[in-house]
């Protein structure tokens, strides 16, 4: 049978299945139950300084075609999150812990308390399209990628992962500042920037008008940027964007990732999905001849 | 994905139960069962979970003004404003036992109202205890009474018992008759029945109420223990209540912060 176990920028994962930042992650309680579920790791809410409400609902949206959300960021807090971390990893969760703030000293300053709290890696949230002058900006200038994973290497010793935007012209000259920068892996994509209309009141849903979108809807947005990132740069990649099933994680793995990462499917097969994913991902891989995960990263380029 | 859309319906009728709390029915798309709840979008306001009062047709919802967005939603809303509403979500009460006992406490009779009824329609006698504050806020009494016996307790003393529901249970509980109970009200008076039931190895169900975003079960606002109150509740067993961390103690904030309930 293949092997799932595999390791990404020094990190050993039971599976290449993570719980994506924002998904069930707010608390330790539900963060220790997805991995308990089967995900080989889970990446914390992106916490920033100080606690925060996020945006007012409507705040999350079902489409058809996938998953609108702005809830902005809410957030506890560093300070009162190292309850939450430290319950998921005293049960025996490996966790990434992502952070957010409004520039490089911030963002150093939360990843630093943040591994301190014993995670495996901090996740930079460089690119939540939904909070107002919180990592947007940043998203959109290389040399602002660059100075923030720069800022937060030199404040943390495990790795440091930037989350790139697909919500720009060339994703992978930010993937290639953010290793100028220093960063050991990359997670591609965040949301894309979307919206929804209720035609029957003229007016936007969100209450924030702008979200996020997620889910099947993006995996080819998703697929392409990892692509293109894996052209340009050497580190591994964490790829996020639609995956649901093992199917869609064999082909984030072909595209370039070394590791996915799934949120928005739990709507349709609950906590349950990275089981599921992983056995169908163990299936394909055994009734194609693939015995290990890191055989089949990249393997469409070049073809 | 795609069957629970947003579905914006116009409202067919708005019924004032006392000063502070209305009913408002509509009809939408979608097949409820007693306990469950809907998002119900105020439009330009905010985006807040509702237990349905009435199951339909048409359906019904019964609003406490308790925040910016029910005060607005009373004020505006009259025939034919048209609200979104998603759903159903959450679990369903169990019509469950020989004989049962719903607990209500003021506006958490929304929340049982509809599980007195299916009790009742399925031949399992039910009696019920409600508290409020004043007997004008006795929401739906002649309803429960088509169900089965009433047992009123009012804060002022206007009607029943002078003082707290939970009492009024606790003698209802002596006896021994009932071996299913049912509750939604505040959530120290739910602890106080819920620990009462559990002492006396009754088997009760408590409906929860925490502050929600998603109802779907992705963002982690409404946090119970290692628990969702969208999909694994609203409604709790007693049993995983008596070992519960956060009931009638925690509540998580706007931010989710931990916080004392």
């Amino acid at each position: 049978m293949a092997g799932l176990g595999t390791e990404v920028a020094g990190i050993k994962l039971r599976n290449p299945t993570m719980l994506a930042s924002g998904f069930l992650d707010e608390t330790g309680g539900s963060m220790l139950r997805v991995y308990k579920a089967g995900a080989g790791a889970v990446v914390t809410k992106s916490v920033g300084p100080e606690p925060r409400a996020g945006n007012l609902n409507p705040t999350v949206v079902e489409l058809e075609v996938g998953l609108l959300n702005a809830v902005g960021l809410p957030n506890p807090g560093i300070v009162d999150y190292e309850h939450e971390v430290t319950h998921a990893l005293d049960g025996g969760a490996a966790v990434i812990g992502s952070v957010y703030g409004k520039d490089a000293d911030e963002f150093a300053a939360v990843a630093k308390r943040m591994a301190s709290y014993g995670v495996l890696a901090v996740e930079l949230n460089l690119s939540c399209p939904h909070a107002k002058g919180l990592g947007t900006e940043v998203a959109q200038v290389p040399e602002a990628v660059e100075e923030v994973t720069r800022a937060v290497k030199r404040a943390v010793r495990v790795p440091v992962i930037p989350k790139l935007s697909p919500n720009v012209a060339d994703i992978a000259s930010f993937a290639e500042a953010a290793v100028r920068g220093g960063a050991d892996a990359i997670t591609a994509i965040n949301t894309v920037k979307a919206m929804a209309i209720a035609p029957d009141l003229k007016m936007a849903v969100l209450k924030n008008t702008y979200g996020g979108l997620s889910g099947p809807a993006i995996k080819p947005v998703g697929l392409r940027s990892v692509w293109e990132i894996f052209e340009r740069v050497k580190v591994p990649i964490l790829g996020v964007g639609g995956i649901a099933n093992g199917r869609d994680a064999i082909e984030y793995l072909m595209a370039g990732a070394s590791a996915v990462q799934v949120g928005t499917a739990i709507l349709d097969r609950g906590t349950e999905v990275f089981a599921h994913i992983c056995r169908e991902m163990s299936d394909w891989m055994d009734a194609n001849g693939y015995a290990t995960v890191r055989e089949l990263v990249g393997v469409a380029h070049g073809k | 994905m795609g069957s629970r859309l947003t579905q914006v319906v116009p409202l067919e009728d708005v019924v004032v139960e006392c000063p502070h709390t209305r009913t408002y029915r509509f009809r939408a798309d979608m097949e409820p069962k007693p306990g469950q709840f809907l998002m119900l979008w105020i439009p330009r306001h905010d985006e807040v979970p509702m237990a349905y009062s009435y199951l339909g047709e048409p359906m019904g919802i019964t609003v406490r003004e308790y925040g910016d967005a029910t005060r607005a939603l009373a004020a505006e809303a009259q025939h034919g404003y048209r609200v979104g509403v998603r759903g159903p979500y959450g679990n369903a009460f169990a019509i469950e036992g020989s004989r049962a006992l719903a607990v209500a406490g003021g506006v958490g009779i929304a929340s049982v109202i509809a599980g007195i009824e299916a009790f009742a329609a399925k031949g399992i006698p039910i009696e019920t205890a409600f508290g409020a504050r004043t007997k004008e806020e006795l929401t739906f009494a002649d309803r429960v009474k088509a169900c089965g016996p009433l047992h009123v307790a009012t804060d002022d003393g206007s009607a029943g018992h002078h003082g707290f529901v939970s009492d009024v249970a606790a003698k209802l509980l002596d006896d021994g008759r009932f071996d299913m109970v049912i509750t939604c009200g505040p959530e120290v008076m739910m602890k106080k029945v819920v620990d009462l039931a559990n002492a006396k190895g009754v088997r009760v169900q408590a409906s929860l109420e925490r502050y929600m975003k998603c109802g779907i079960g992705i963002c982690d606002a409404c946090a119970f223990d290692d628990l969702l109150v969208c999909v694994d509740g609203p409604i709790f067993w007693g049993e995983r209540l008596a070992r519960s961390e956060d009931f009638g103690r925690w509540r998580r904030d706007i931010s989710g912060r931990r916080v004392k309930a």
